[in-house]
């Protein structure tokens, strides 16, 4: 099994699709040159320019247009860029590519991948540094998926291509140079968490790259003899409420993290699931871990500020055993 | 006037198509206003029919159309059913969209109509796309998107335009100027000399013509449309007319002068100068006549029936939103 890093394993996904399926292009700005994180270096010489497609800074024009193709038969996968970027054609996606396919009753589809890198990537301000994804989870219409992992950013992404819905593809900015063991035969299916570190005492439920961070906790957990299931989401429309569910009923205890703010965050939406469906199997109160309603800094240190770690999920984790007990 | 070489069987075919606009929109006022049949707002485009009418004459159902809110003309002279879309604007089963979205939301796939938008100016990057896709594929198809005045003075106007001359997409972009933006003169609202001259700024070649000359609109369609299939880059048309009705059927229109709708139509309703066309072509006025009886016939029998059709299954509302993660499976 070949390592990769978290960028390479994207691009082998849209090397082996586009080898397979002549309909599939990309577009976006910068791609001859390899995208602005290299994650298309090396496509344009084996795919041509039509197929890996530059486009003028007109993010509006970039997913309309690619909606457009992807009504007519082939299947695009849209480059943003950066997730705040994306706002620029927020009435593409929310008003029509989302939309469509009910709207005309069911004459259309809108099979594209609209890649949204997002999330804290060092000293990058407001601006260039969201993690939108809970919007998108609330749009009908769209799926929405958060890889974490090079494997993830592989199968995922082959899924997503091959998807007949729009599906708004996040990957974290901050970790295109993680490495990992890649199964290019391992399948993605969509709505299907990992469990990324069994465990019987309390329950970690994150996505992106802080499940990453939660496995860190995790590991630090295990040496205070505390035992700690890790979820990995993956995918947050649709989510796995099941094994959520299934792992709470193990457990007893229930901390969700995720690096967006806290507010209105899609951790909101787990927990009130796990409260409707299960709130009779908890034993302890639940943790939910997101930003503070606030921006994000340039200065490193008030970025910190923002910032979940795995130290407070660790805390988070203690909170929740010791009122129980 | 001469008509030395008129196409006389075009000329007969524009009239019918206008008059079938005409004779649509009218029942679906009345639907709207008399019946409450249409709950919805619809979007007349009474005394723009000739912008339909011309264009689509030069296009096969291969070819793509693109649209806005104010889309029945356009998608009727695609090639819909009048029935499938007045079933539509009643919500009703059997419509184009299965009553899902109702008369801003018309399409028609099998005929190349990929959607009316309640969006201003939103198609105008979504069919440079599908004529990205025409290209990427290698078809000879070409796309027609269609917008109104008020559209260019939105940003997708310069992203979509910018962007089938940067890729030289097989596309026409139709200005469809009725002088109105929702419920305000679009002159007061617009720097510069306007749509045409936007185009030009783009390196687009433009052509202007009077929006009420069907017969005029027919010739630069086609001329335009050869030279897209030849793979000629694209071109922008400004079609002048004018907006008899307010921006809703229900709207009075109570801001512009008293006179102004009355006058235009006396002037240049569009019908009303093609049936001159054809009597001076020697078309009888019994023929001309029985353009219209045909076409009223065919859309007040169409209104009957769609009124009698039921409306959609409830379980249509959660029906075609997405494979995965389907809310028909669960709300949440």
């Amino acid at each position: 099994m070949p390592k990769l890093t978290y960028r390479d394993a994207s691009l082998a996904a849209i090397q082996h699709s586009m080898r397979d399926d002549s309909t599939v292009w990309c577009v976006g700005e910068d791609l001859g040159r390899g995208g602005v994180f290299g994650q298309y270096k090396g496509l344009r010489e084996e795919f041509g320019d039509a197929r890996i497609s530059d486009a003028p800074i007109s993010e509006a024009a970039i997913m309309g247009a690619a909606f457009g193709a992807a009504m007519i038969g082939t299947r695009p996968i849209v480059e943003m860029r950066f997730s705040d970027f994306a706002l620029c054609a927020t009435d593409e996606l929310v008003n029509q590519i989302a939309k469509a396919r009910f709207m005309f009753g069911g004459q259309s589809r809108a099979p594209m991948v609209i890649r949204k890198p997002m999330g804290l990537w060092r000293s990058s301000a407001a601006q260039h540094s969201q993690s939108l994804e809970s919007w998108y989870a609330h749009i009908p219409g769209l799926v929405v998926v958060c890889p974490g992992t090079p494997q993830d950013n592989y199968s995922m992404l082959m899924a997503a291509i091959a998807c007949d819905d729009p599906v708004v593809y996040l990957e974290h900015k901050g970790i295109w140079d993680i490495e990992g063991e890649v199964d290019f035969s391992k399948k993605y299916e969509f709505g299907k968490a990992e469990i990324r570190r069994e465990g019987t005492d309390v329950t970690i439920v994150s996505w992106s790259n802080t499940a990453n961070l939660a496995v860190e906790a995790a590991n630090a957990l295990s040496g205070q003899g505390v035992s700690a299931e890790v979820i990995d989401l993956r995918s947050l429309w649709p989510w796995d409420k099941e094994a959520v569910l299934k792992s709470v009923a193990k457990t007893g205890h229930l901390v969700v993290a995720h690096e967006s703010v806290a507010v209105g965050g899609f951790g909101a939406e787990i927990v009130a699931t796990v409260a409707e469906k299960a709130g009779h199997t908890l034993k302890g109160p639940v943790r939910r871990l997101g930003a503070p309603r606030s921006l994000v800094s340039y200065a490193p240190n008030l970025e910190d500020m923002l910032r979940v770690t795995s130290e407070m999920m660790v805390t988070a984790a203690q909170e929740t055993l010791k009122k129980a007990s | 006037m001469t008509f030395a070489g008129h196409n006389f069987e075009r000329g007969r075919s524009l009239l019918e198509m206008m008059e079938r606009i005409r004779a649509f929109e009218e029942q679906a006022c009345l639907a709207a206003e008399r019946d409450q049949l249409v709950l919805g707002a619809i979007h007349p485009s009474i005394g723009q029919e000739a912008v339909a009418a011309g264009i689509m004459y030069n296009l096969t159902t291969e070819d793509i159309l693109l649209s806005t809110h104010r889309g029945h003309g356009h998608t009727l002279a695609k090639g819909a059913s009048s029935l499938a879309m007045m079933r539509e604007l009643l919500g009703r089963e059997g419509g184009c969209c299965g009553g899902k979205g109702g008369s801003m939301h018309i399409a028609d796939f099998d005929v190349g109509m990929l959607g009316a938008n309640g969006v201003v100016g939103a198609n105008i990057t979504i069919a440079a796309g599908a004529a990205h896709a025409i290209k990427l594929l290698g078809d000879d198809r070409i796309v027609v998107d269609i917008f109104g005045d008020g559209a260019i003075n939105r940003g997708p106007f310069l992203e979509g335009m910018n962007w089938a001359v940067v890729f030289k997409l097989p596309i026409l972009f139709v200005c469809e100027d009725n002088q109105y933006s929702a419920t305000t003169k679009t002159s007061s609202m617009t720097a510069g000399d306007g749509a045409a001259a936007r185009a030009t700024s783009l390196g687009m070649r433009s052509t202007t013509v009077d929006g009420n000359d069907v017969e005029l609109i027919a010739d630069t369609a086609a001329d335009i449309a050869s030279r897209l299939r030849a793979g000629g880059p694209p071109e922008f048309l400004h079609a002048k007319t004018y907006r008899r009705t307010g921006h809703t059927s229900f709207d009075p229109a109570t801001y512009r002068p008293a006179n102004e709708a009355a006058e235009e139509e006396k002037r240049s309703d569009p019908i009303k100068r093609q049936r001159a066309v054809l009597e001076a072509a020697g078309m009888s006025e019994a023929d001309i006549q029985s353009l219209h009886e045909n076409a009223q016939k065919e859309m007040i029998d169409v209104l009957k029936e769609a009124a009698e059709t039921p409306f959609p299954t409830n379980e249509t509302a959660f029906k075609d939103v997405q494979d995965i993660g389907s809310p028909a499976v669960e709300a949440y």
